[in-house]
C-alpha cells in the first residue's frame, strides 16, 4: 500500500499536526520508504500466533478504590499555558 | 585530571566512608568538571546549588552514621525523568517550560539512598533517536575522537548525554532509559557500561513515556560493579506503575566477580550481519575466547526471527508513541501555539513543539493504527513480537545467557546518518530484540577499533536473571582489561 499525498494529509489531520503543503510530498516519500522496509514482516508465518501486547504476565493488579493523589489544583495547573483560579483556560469549544 | 572525578562510584563511596573527602568536596569537583565540559552539550540543565545542598545534607547524615548505599555520590539524570521543581524537557520544545510537581519513582529511590543530583542530561527528543541529533537543544558531542581527527562524533542515543557525562568523568553514574537500545548503544559508543533490566524491574512512573510496553530505565556507569550498585537502588516494586514487578531486588553487586565456570553462553548465529566490521567480529571472538577461558561452555543458538525485530519495533514503538504523545495538546502543560479554533490550536502547537523525527514516528504510528491498517500492520507486528520472544524461550533451553556485539559499528560522525531514517534505525539491530522480549541486556566496553574508538559487547539474560548477566559481565570486564579513556579536548 503506497502512501500518497492524500494519505499524509489525512494522517497528519488525525495526529493533529499541521504539516505545511510543501512538506507533504517529501513526507509521503519518507513514510513510503519506511513502510516498504516494514513490509518484510509479511514473510513471517504468524498463523495461530496470539498477539503479544505485554511481556509482563496477564492480569492487571488491583488496588483499593481510594484517592491517592489529588486535591491540589495549584500544583496541577502550575504548568498550564493559561490558567485562572485553579482552572485550565482553553480555547472556546462551544459557539 | 582531577583525582576526585576520575574515581569509580565504588571507590568514591569507599573514600566517603573512610573520611578521605566529603561529599561537598566530591560534588564541587564534579560541578567544576561539568562547567568545563559545556562544549560537549551533555547537560540541558545544571543544578549546582541543589547539588551542594544535597551534598551537605549527605555529609551530615554520614556524620550521624546514617549514610545510605549511594550517600554523597553525584549523579546525572537523563532529562526524561521528572524531577520535582526542576525543569524536565525530554529534549523537546513542547516541554520547554515544564517544571514537574512530582518526582519520578526511580530518581526518588536514588535520593532515598543518598545520591546527589548534578543536573539534567541531554537526549534525543522524547528518546527517539540513535545519535542525539534529534534533541531540540543540539546534539551531545562524544568525548571520544578518532585518532588524529577533530571530527565531532555522536555519543549514540537516545541516552547520549548520560553516556557522555559518565565517559567524560562529569558524574559518577547516570540514569538512562532504553526503548530499543538507548542505554546500550550509547554505552558502547562511549566506553561505558549500561544495563537495561528486565521489563518491569524499574518503575516507569514519572518517566516521560515513549513506548510504554518497551520503555525501561537503567544506569550508565564507569564499571560493571558501579552499574550493579546503581541498578539495585533504581529497581523495586511501585504500585503507581501497573507493569512494575512485585519481586525482590537482589544485591546485584554481589554477582559481580562470581565465578562463571560451567555457565552455558549462547552465540546467536543470526547476529552475524552483512557488512559487520571485521573489528566487531574479532571483538566478539575475543569475548567468546575470554568466557571459554573463564570456564564457560559456548553453544551456538538460533534466533531465527532476529531480522524482523526492527521492522516490528518500528510499528509497535510508533503506535504506542502516537498514543502516548497525544497528551501534548497545549492545554494542561507545555507549549501552546495560537490558532483560529481548537483544532488549529492543537495542530499548530504540535507542529511547533515536535521535531521532525518525533513527527515522523507519530505519523507512522497514527497510520498503522488507523482504520483499515490496524490488522495488517499493528496486529501483525504484535504476532511477530511473540515469535521473537519465543525464539529466546527456545534459546534458554540450551544456554544461560547470550553474548553478542552491542552495535554494528563504532561511533559515527554527526550528520553521517541523519538523512536516512532506516540507516539510523539499523543501529539498534542487536539491542532491540531484548526490548521486544522484555529481557535484561548489558553493554560493556571490550576493545578499541583501529581509530581508537571503543566497541561494546552485549550480554542478554533470562527474565529477572540480571545476576547472571552481571557475573558474565564481571568476567568479561576482568579479561578485557579495558582501561582506555577519551583524551580530554574540551
Amino acid at each position: 500500500m503506497a502512501i500518497d499525498a492524500a494519505t499524509v494529509r489525512k494522517v497528519a489531520r488525525l495526529a493533529r499536526i499541521a504539516e505545511p503543503e510543501e512538506r507533504i510530498e517529501a513526507l509521503a516519500q519518507e513514510l513510503n520508504g519506511i513502510m516498504t522496509w516494514i513490509e518484510q514482516l509479511a514473510e513471517v508465518d504468524t498463523d495461530g500466533v496470539e498477539p503479544m501486547t505485554s511481556v509482563v504476565g496477564a492480569g492487571a493488579p488491583l488496588r483499593e478504590d481510594v484517592v491517592t493523589m489529588g486535591g491540589d489544583a495549584v500544583a496541577i495547573t502550575l504548568n498550564a499555558p493559561k490558567s485562572t483560579g485553579g482552572f485550565f483556560v482553553v480555547p472556546k469549544v462551544v459557539e | 585530571m582531577n583525582a576526585l572525578t576520575s574515581l569509580t562510584l565504588k571507590a568514591a563511596l569507599d573514600g566517603l566512608e573512610a573520611g578521605d573527602f566529603t561529599s561537598v568536596e566530591l560534588t564541587r569537583a564534579h560541578i567544576e568538571a561539568v562547567e568545563a565540559a559545556r562544549p560537549l552539550n551533555a547537560f540541558l540543565l545544571e543544578t549546582p546549588d541543589q547539588a551542594l545542598a544535597m551534598a551537605a545534607a549527605s555529609d551530615a547524615r554520614r556524620a550521624l552514621g546514617a549514610a545510605g548505599p549511594l550517600d554523597g555520590a553525584p549523579l546525572g539524570i537523563k532529562d526524561l525523568f521528572c524531577t520535582h521543581g526542576v525543569r524536565t524537557t525530554a529534549a523537546s520544545k513542547i516541554l520547554e517550560p515544564f517544571v514537574p510537581q512530582y518526582e519520578s519513582t526511580v530518581t526518588s529511590q536514588l535520593w532515598r539512598d543518598g545520591a546527589v543530583m548534578l543536573g539534567k542530561l541531554n537526549l534525543d527528543e522524547f528518546a527517539m533517536g540513535s545519535s542525539n541529533e534529534t534533541s531540540a537543544y543540539g546534539p551531545v558531542i562524544n568525548p571520544w575522537r578518532k585518532g588524529g581527527s577533530n571530527q565531532a562524533l555522536t555519543p549514540g542515543g537516545s541516552s547520549g548525554g548520560s553516556a557522555t557525562a559518565v565517559a567524560a568523568d562529569l558524574c559518577l553514574g547516570a540514569t538512562a532509559t532504553d526503548t530499543g537500545g538507548s542505554i546500550r548503544q550509547p554505552a558502547a559508543f562511549t566506553g561505558t557500561v549500561g544495563i537495561k533490566p528486565t521489563y518491569g524491574r524499574c518503575s516507569r512512573w514519572g518517566v516521560v513515556a515513549f513506548a510504554s510496553s518497551l520503555d525501561q530505565a537503567g544506569p550508565i556507569a564507569k564499571t560493571v560493579e558501579d552499574a550493579a550498585l546503581l541498578l539495585t537502588s533504581m529497581c523495586g516494586h511501585d504500585p503507581k506503575d501497573s507493569t512494575s514487578l512485585d519481586v525482590p531486588v537482589p544485591d546485584f553487586a554481589a554477582f559481580v566477580g562470581k565465578s562463571v565456570k560451567g555457565l552455558r553462553i549462547g552465540i546467536p548465529k543470526e547476529y552475524r550481519v552483512d557488512n559487520m566490521p571485521a573489528e566487531i567480529e574479532k571483538l566478539w571472538a575475543d569475548g567468546i575466547a575470554w568466557l571459554k577461558e573463564a570456564g564457560c561452555e559456548i553453544v551456538e543458538v538460533s534466533l531465527p526471527h532476529t531480522k524482523y525485530a526492527l521492522p516490528a519495533y518500528y510499528i509497535v514503538a510508533p503506535a504506542e508513541a502516537s498514543s502516548n504523545l497525544a497528551r501534548y495538546d497545549g492545554m494542561r502543560y507545555g507549549l501552546r501555539a495560537e490558532g483560529a479554533n481548537l483544532t488549529e490550536v492543537y495542530e499548530n502547537t504540535r507542529a511547533a513543539g515536535f521535531g521532525d523525527e518525533v513527527k515522523r514516528r507519530i505519523l507512522i504510528g497514527t497510520y498503522v493504527l488507523s482504520a483499515g491498517y490496524y490488522d495488517a500492520y499493528y496486529l501483525k507486528a504484535l504476532k511477530v513480537r511473540r515469535r521473537i520472544a519465543e525464539d529466546f524461550d527456545r534459546a534458554w533451553e540450551k544456554c544461560d545467557a547470550l553474548l553478542t556485539p552491542t552495535a554494528p559499528s563504532a561511533a559515527f560522525g554527526l550528520g553521517e546518518n541523519s538523512n536516512d531514517p532506516i540507516a539510523m534505525y539499523l543501529n539498534d539491530v542487536f539491542t532491540v530484540t531484548t526490548n521486544l522480549a522484555g529481557l535484561p541486556g548489558l553493554s560493556l566496553p571490550a576493545g578499541l577499533d583501529a581509530n581508537g574508538l571503543p566497541l561494546g559487547l552485549q550480554i542478554i539474560g533470562k527474565p529477572l536473571d540480571e545476576g547472571t548477566v552481571f557475573s558474565v559481565a564481571g568476567a568479561l570486564e576482568k579479561a578485557a582489561g579495558f582501561k582506555a579513556k577519551a583524551t580530554k579536548w574540551w
